[in-house]
């Protein structure tokens, strides 16, 4: 048996069984990193000893009858997340030999559960991407198709989830970063509802997008993460008291809407096809399709790209070379500021530095930054309308498929334009799941699931359905 | 287009170090996309009533001491470039 091809369910099956130990499965997937990741570079460091050390522990669990669904089984974790005692480098020079002092909320409530930590997976730095070739530290080739990108920023877990790499992984979507890369790599990705996460622990970004959720290679087995990550956190005061409830939601007669600006110009055919391919499936499951208009999705990206470098210039700020981090000596203390900023971040996460100091600076706040904000304003009320009459949104999760190395690394707004789908969401704080539902070629292509605030339970259910009818 | 100059002043604001070459760089990217951000003045004019905020609420807790080990105070310490015994050092700034 391949242990590494495993779901969270088979596995847990496995070890309640005694088939197999946490020990094994562990060790069948470092084998595997040691032997596939040089050509994947899913991974910038393998935590063995810890993964171990949990993984023995966790087989003391299961021998004593005290264990969980989550318990032993083996996960990567975005490199932006921290594990205390383990480098952290949010895939930049500037935190390069960062070692995290304690583990985020999350990472706290697996360990809670038994969890076995592999690792610390690839992204784009600091999360700035749409296709992880910003990590200062290579890009991670997708699984599917080694020339081209796993998609950003979640590169790493998304394409170690991929390639058998690891049972599921953690990411953070602060504009699409779960859901584009788990639809680059034919995996399912959530994106969970403002509020519902902790997001203690995770280097901030954009602190009113950025949401940490799973990577998995079921619908099943991202629930059964998510679950355990979910609910409120004294450590983050914009986590909500929040207790996810399974729910069984019948396709049958749920009203799906499926906005027409989704599939406008600068969609790929083939991606259009698939997708709507999947939505007539819905329709001949029984349920009802229904077109809508979201007549803000226009301004979304722009919006988004006003409000997420703002927030970034702002948390940014911090890596000053005092605290933490890469330090550059110079004669003064502007110059030490200067200096560690200029040498230690790439090119992408200037850019946005620049863009949000632009957009917050006296003169031009009021253009960009407070229209942004009530833009933000409009596409919030733009969905809440859309949630008065349909129960669900389909679309899709990105116009093209996964694209090749380099194709867009000199157009930073064509990058930009690969998130047209999915910033809308975090911008409305709503929740949102990319499932594989075919293939251009090799390619995965996702289809995007869009719920109410909070309304997981009910994406999760039909995701589980839509996975079934697209088999 | 923004000028070199624009591009500088916004730089320092920053506290950003950036070469020549990527000043050149900058200029021509920001100007770009600057301009993509031109398509919200389409956008419906929303009243600034509109951002209420009503649906955010003030988040407060006790204001008390909760002891911690001191390991947590010298692992952040020793994660300075710059320190002595216990303490971060910092350039004069005077």
């Amino acid at each position: 048996m391949d242990l590494t091809s495993l779901t969270i369910k088979q596995a847990h099956e496995g070890l309640k069984n005694k088939d197999f130990t946490s020990v094994d499965l562990t060790k069948a997937y470092l084998d595997k990193i040691k032997k596939e990741d040089k050509d994947i570079n899913a991974y910038l460091s393998v935590t063995e000893k810890l993964a171990i050390k949990q993984a023995e522990e966790a087989d003391r669990r299961i021998a004593s009858g005290n264990f969980t669904e989550l318990t032993g089984i083996p996960c990567s974790i975005k490199d932006a997340i921290m594990v205390e005692g383990e480098k952290c480098t949010s895939a930049s020079k500037i935190l390069e030999n960062y070692v995290a002092p304690y583990d985020a909320t999350v990472i706290k409530r697996l360990k809670e559960v038994g969890a076995v930590i592999l690792g610390k997976t690839n992204l784009d730095e600091f999360a700035m991407g749409g296709s992880g070739e910003n990590s200062a530290f290579g890009v991670t080739k997708n699984p599917h198709d080694k020339t081209r990108v796993a998609g950003g920023s979640s590169s790493g877990p998304a394409a170690a989830v991929a390639a058998d790499m690891a049972c599921y992984s953690l990411g953070s979507d602060t504009g699409g970063s779960i859901r584009l890369p788990s639809s680059f790599c034919g995996v399912v990705g959530l994106k969970p509802t403002y509020g519902s996460v902790s997001r203690y622990g995770l280097i901030a970004f954009g602190s009113s997008l950025d949401q940490i959720g799973p990577i998995a290679k079921t619908v099943e087995d991202a629930k059964i993460v998510f679950k355990v990550l979910s609910g409120k956190d004294e450590m983050d005061a914009t986590s909500v008291d929040y207790k996810f409830k399974d729910a069984k939601v019948d396709i049958k007669g749920l009203k799906i809407g499926v906005p027409k600006e989704y599939f406008v110009k600068g969609i790929d055919p083939e991606v259009e096809k698939i997708v709507r391919d999947a939505i007539k499936k819905a329709k001949d499951g029984g349920a009802e399709i229904v077109e809508i208009s979201l007549p803000s999705v226009e301004f979304a990206l722009a919006c988004y790209y006003i409000i997420a470098p703002s927030e970034a210039s702002a948390n940014l700020a911090r890596f000053d070379g005092i605290k933490y981090g890469l330090s550059e000596p110079a004669e003064n203390l502007l110059d030490v500021y200067l200096k560690t900023k200029g040498q230690g971040f790439g090119d992408e996460v200037k850019r946005r530095i620049m863009i949000g100091t632009y957009t917050l600076s006296s003169g031009y706040y009021d253009a960009y930054y407070k229209k942004a904000q009530l833009v933000r304003q409009f596409i919030k009320e733009d969905f809440a309308k859309a949630f008065e009459k349909v129960d669900l949104i389909f679309t899709p999760v990105s116009p093209v498929p996964a694209i090749k190395i380099g194709e867009n690394t000199d157009d930073p707004l064509a990058m930009y334009l690969m998130d047209i789908y999915t910033v809308s969401l975090n911008l409305a704080g709503l929740p949102g799941i990319s499932i594989p539902v075919g293939k251009i070629g090799e390619l995965p292509v996702g289809l995007q699931i869009i719920g109410n605030h909070f309304q997981e339970n009910k994406i999760l259910s039909v995701a589980e359905e839509m996975e079934k009818l697209v088999k | 287009m923004i000028s070199k100059e624009e591009v500088k002043h916004i730089a320092k604001l920053a506290r950003l170090e950036l070469k020549d070459s990527e000043v050149e760089k900058m200029q021509k990217d920001l100007s770009e996309i600057l301009e993509y951000f031109d398509l919200l003045k389409k956008a419906p004019k929303m009243k600034e009533s509109s951002l209420n905020f009503k649906d955010i609420q003030t988040i407060t807790r006790i204001d008390e001491i909760k002891e911690k080990d001191s390991s947590m105070a010298d692992k952040l310490v020793a994660q300075a470039p710059d320190k002595k015994d216990s303490s971060i050092k910092v350039k004069s700034i005077l």
